[in-house]
């Protein structure tokens, strides 16, 4: 299909709005570099949680606390997310704005009901296992990086609501879909580190 | 007002100059503060606790917020210029990560006057950095003060990363770009991948003592050298990010003074590549004496022992440059010739220290002091002035004096040599670094007092650089376009200071040091690589400064969570995080603001570019 084409299907729209304009290009650049700097800070937290996962204090041990379903269920909702966030992008080169809108509501919902799965799975640990921030160094350092990815998880629903309001509101533009595809682009990247730490975190707890 | 809205790469510049230059001077009356307190044993000037804060504040003030600015305000002032770009790829990013950076020194300097500033050294090793040992707020001020500047120093990395990749002129390919762009490119990457992990660092220290996390707590499980990894992965890759730009900037000054093009462009491309991958690889080297053990000792070692070869090759193409040049000794060039001996005796301490059975005797005595200041004074200051000297006429306009620049020199580098050389030597001797006196009789005494001298020579050194600015303020903005007249980089075919679209017609590069090659094929300005056309300017805005105020108070809230402050309304405001919340809806909502309201800049007209 050539460029010629693919403007005449998505309206006005080049073929890949979010690389349309120079300003586009830098936006999808500076983002791959700022994720590069996201996966040292990650490092980081990682190399911090397995450096402590077994110095429990006397408090509960990983083995002792996590409960592999509901950790499931949640990994399962995030992972589904990032797919909706593909279709998302998908529609947006496609030029179709109402399935774009629909499938990044769908993303953000999917998100919220991770973060609420998260939430409850704190609370419970909190209330009912006497596990908190202080309990030991194994807790700091589980609530510290699984906490910092639900705040990048928190993050991200609230920044791709804005964009939402943004689409409604301008519609698809050169201006508006280097943002859209840069949030998608982070969604993913949080969805991976989930990957690293259902992996790192609650399997490695729970067989290690 | 202008100043807090601009988003021009060349106020912001500016302005990260002078803020720069404010905490510099901070930390040098520090700096003094220490040295007065050690010029005689069982001096009573200072007690233990103010020279603890004072040591700790020095560091931390002269590595984040005193010279790391000035190297970004050389970065944002140049390497626009160099690439023959009109601004830099996010110019609404650049000003946040001043302002941010702004608003992180301030923080951390409040500290003097709410209730103590840091006092665990500039490193805040746990447990000394733990409530148990540092009950004020001072360490809290450091890790929440850091945190925000290096937000901003971030910023500012990924922000030159994507305008060097992205922004150069027709014909500028990579091994085109001058050295400075290059250093600072490598500079920059370093900065991406080395500041994560003092974030995460100054988080953990700060749940630690905030939230009562248990990371570096040992009887709770925690590991106080954890602290210490997390610090060297990030402090020993800052090493390079400090001295990398002073590398660029040398690179720079030498041709043009030596009318030679540099030695070796290619070698010291490699090399600079080189020198930071190395850099990542070399952290647990500060730390051989917390028993890593044999294995890790020696590979420590032989990782950071191999950083000399690339620098000596950069030395070398320094010499090689100079050699049969026509070498001009102006005020800039005489800076950038005496940073080659001072940095490498530094260098050479770095590979005496590198030896792991060595450093057991040289460890926390003034030999590593002496070592450092080689490098980070003798290297990255020494190279600052270089820079500011050569570029100042093309930031303001004005050339500074050139025989008060060699007062500058000539002062500043023997008390230099005073103030470090002798003490090598103290450490040699086995006088302890980071203790407020000493005994007398020791053979410390008379070393001490020349140690003292030179730091007031240096003190002398920057008046006379201060009194050369404010001469040259009062004078008219009449430097020409090339006020060397042998520049040989695209930021010498424009008019000094440059016009704020900097090129009206972007720049056609046919060569390494594109000027130079068109003044030698005899032509006066560069070909132009576009008609002239309307230029895109961005709008100013007031949003940055607003988001870093925002930062500012949320961080301010988050520090006195856990005050008692003996008044209800206080107490209820900053207990219940509503401060902290007020700060953070300040600068979300910024943020939500620049979102929904797209602001599409401005341009200037051909025949408004015409008219000038």
């Amino acid at each position: 299909m050539t460029t010629a084409q693919a403007e005449g299907a998505a309206g006005t729209l080049p073929h890949e709005p979010e690389k349309a304009t120079l300003e586009g290009r830098n936006k999808v650049l500076a983002f791959w570099l700022f994720l590069g700097g996201e996966s040292v800070l990650f490092g980081t937290l990682f190399a911090t949680f397995l450096a402590l996962r077994n110095q429990t204090n006397e408090g509960p041990s990983a083995n002792e606390l996590f409960h592999l379903p509901l950790v499931a269920a949640a990994t399962f909702l995030l992972l589904v997310s990032s797919l909706t966030s593909v279709f998302a992008i998908q529609a947006m080169h496609r030029g179709k704005v109402a399935v774009l809108r629909n499938w990044l509501l769908v993303t953000v919902f999917l998100g919220l009901c991770f973060l609420v799965l998260e939430i409850y799975e704190f609370s419970v640990y909190v209330r009912h296992e006497e596990f908190g921030m202080t309990t030991s160094a194994f807790s700091s350092a589980f609530y510290t990086l699984v906490g910092f990815h639900g705040a990048h998880v928190a993050f991200g629903i609230l920044w791709i609501s804005v964009l939402i309001g943004q689409l409604v509101r301008k519609g698809l533009t050169v201006v508006t879909a280097p943002k859209i595809y840069v949030s998608a682009m982070y969604w993913h990247f949080i969805d991976v580190v989930w990957v690293f730490i259902f992996t790192v975190v609650y399997l490695l707890g729970k067989v290690g | 007002m202008d100043w807090i809205t601009t988003v021009d790469h060349k106020k912001i510049a500016i302005l990260y100059l002078w803020a720069g230059g404010l905490f510099f001077g901070i930390g040098g009356l520090e700096a003094i503060l220490i040295r007065i307190q050690l010029i005689k044993p069982m001096n009573t000037f200072l007690d233990a606790q103010t020279f603890n804060e004072l040591i700790t504040m020095h560091g931390t003030t002269m590595i984040f917020l005193g010279v790391m600015p000035v190297i970004f305000a050389l970065m944002n002032a140049v390497i626009p210029l160099q690439i023959g770009a009109r601004d830099v790829a996010f110019p609404f990013l650049n000003a946040l990560g001043f302002w941010t950076f702004l608003f992180g020194g301030v923080l951390l300097n409040l500290s003097w006057i709410m209730g103590g500033a840091p006092d665990a050294g500039w490193t805040s090793y746990t447990p000394l950095s733990t409530i148990e040992y540092s009950g004020t707020h001072g360490v809290d001020f450091y890790t929440i003060g850091l945190q925000i500047a290096g937000l901003g120093t971030l910023i500012g990395g990924i922000n030159f990363l994507a305008t060097i990749i992205t922004m150069r002129a027709p014909g500028m390919s990579f091994m085109r770009m001058p050295m400075f762009v290059w250093a600072s490119f490598i500079t920059s990457a370093i900065i991406l991948f080395a500041f994560p992990a003092i974030t995460v660092g100054l988080v953990l220290l700060t749940f630690d003592r905030i939230l009562g996390a248990n990371f570096f707590d040992t009887s709770a499980g925690g590991n106080s050298v954890l602290w210490q990894h997390i610090f060297w992965i990030f402090g020993h890759p800052e090493v390079y990010i400090l001295i990398l730009p002073a590398f660029g900037i040398i690179s720079e000054v030498i041709p043009t003074f030596a009318r030679k093009r540099l030695f070796g462009y290619s070698s010291m491309v490699f090399a600079t590549i080189l020198i930071a991958f190395l850099g990542f690889m070399v952290w647990a080297h500060h730390m051989f004496t917390t028993g890593l053990g044999p294995v890790a000792n020696a590979l420590f070692s032989v990782s950071t022992m191999l950083i000399a070869v690339p620098t000596g090759i950069k030395i070398f193409n320094w010499l090689f440059t100079m050699w049969g040049g026509q070498v001009r000794f102006t005020s800039p060039n005489l800076f950038a010739v005496g940073f080659i001996p001072t940095f490498t005796m530094g260098g050479v301490t770095g590979v005496m220290l590198a030896s792991a059975p060595a450093d057991f005797q040289f460890h926390d005595t003034y030999f590593v002091v002496a070592h450092f200041h080689y490098v980070i004074v003798g290297g990255l200051v020494l190279g600052l002035f270089a820079g500011l000297h050569y570029w100042w006429p093309k930031m303001f306009g004005r050339m500074l004096s050139e025989t008060l620049g060699k007062w500058t020199f000539w002062t500043f580098i023997i008390g230099f040599h005073l103030t470090f050389f002798v003490q090598h030597f103290l450490g040699l001797m086995g006088m302890q670094r980071r203790v407020f006196t000493y005994l007398p009789n020791q053979q410390f005494d008379l070393l001490n007092l020349i140690s003292t001298v030179g730091a007031g020579l240096m003190g002398v050194g920057m008046l006379i650089f201060l009194t050369n600015i404010f001469l040259t303020s009062r004078k008219p903005a009449d430097a020409p376009d090339d006020p060397w007249e042998d520049g040989r980089t695209l930021e010498w075919a424009i008019p000094s200071p440059p016009p704020e679209y900097n090129f009206k017609q972007t720049p056609l590069v046919r060569g390494l040091d594109a000027f130079w090659k068109e003044k030698t094929s005899g032509h006066k300005t560069m070909t132009p690589a576009e008609p002239v056309g309307p230029i895109h300017m961005p709008s100013a805005t007031i949003l940055p400064f607003l988001m870093s105020v925002g930062i500012f108070i949320a961080g301010l809230g988050f520090m006195f969570s856990r005050d008692d402050f003996g008044n209800a309304f206080m107490g209820f405001m900053f207990n219940h995080y509503l401060v902290t919340a007020i700060g953070l809806v300040i600068t979300f909502g910024s943020m939500l603001l620049r979102s929904l309201y797209d602001d599409h800049g401005w341009h200037i007209e051909p025949e408004e570019l015409e008219g000038r």
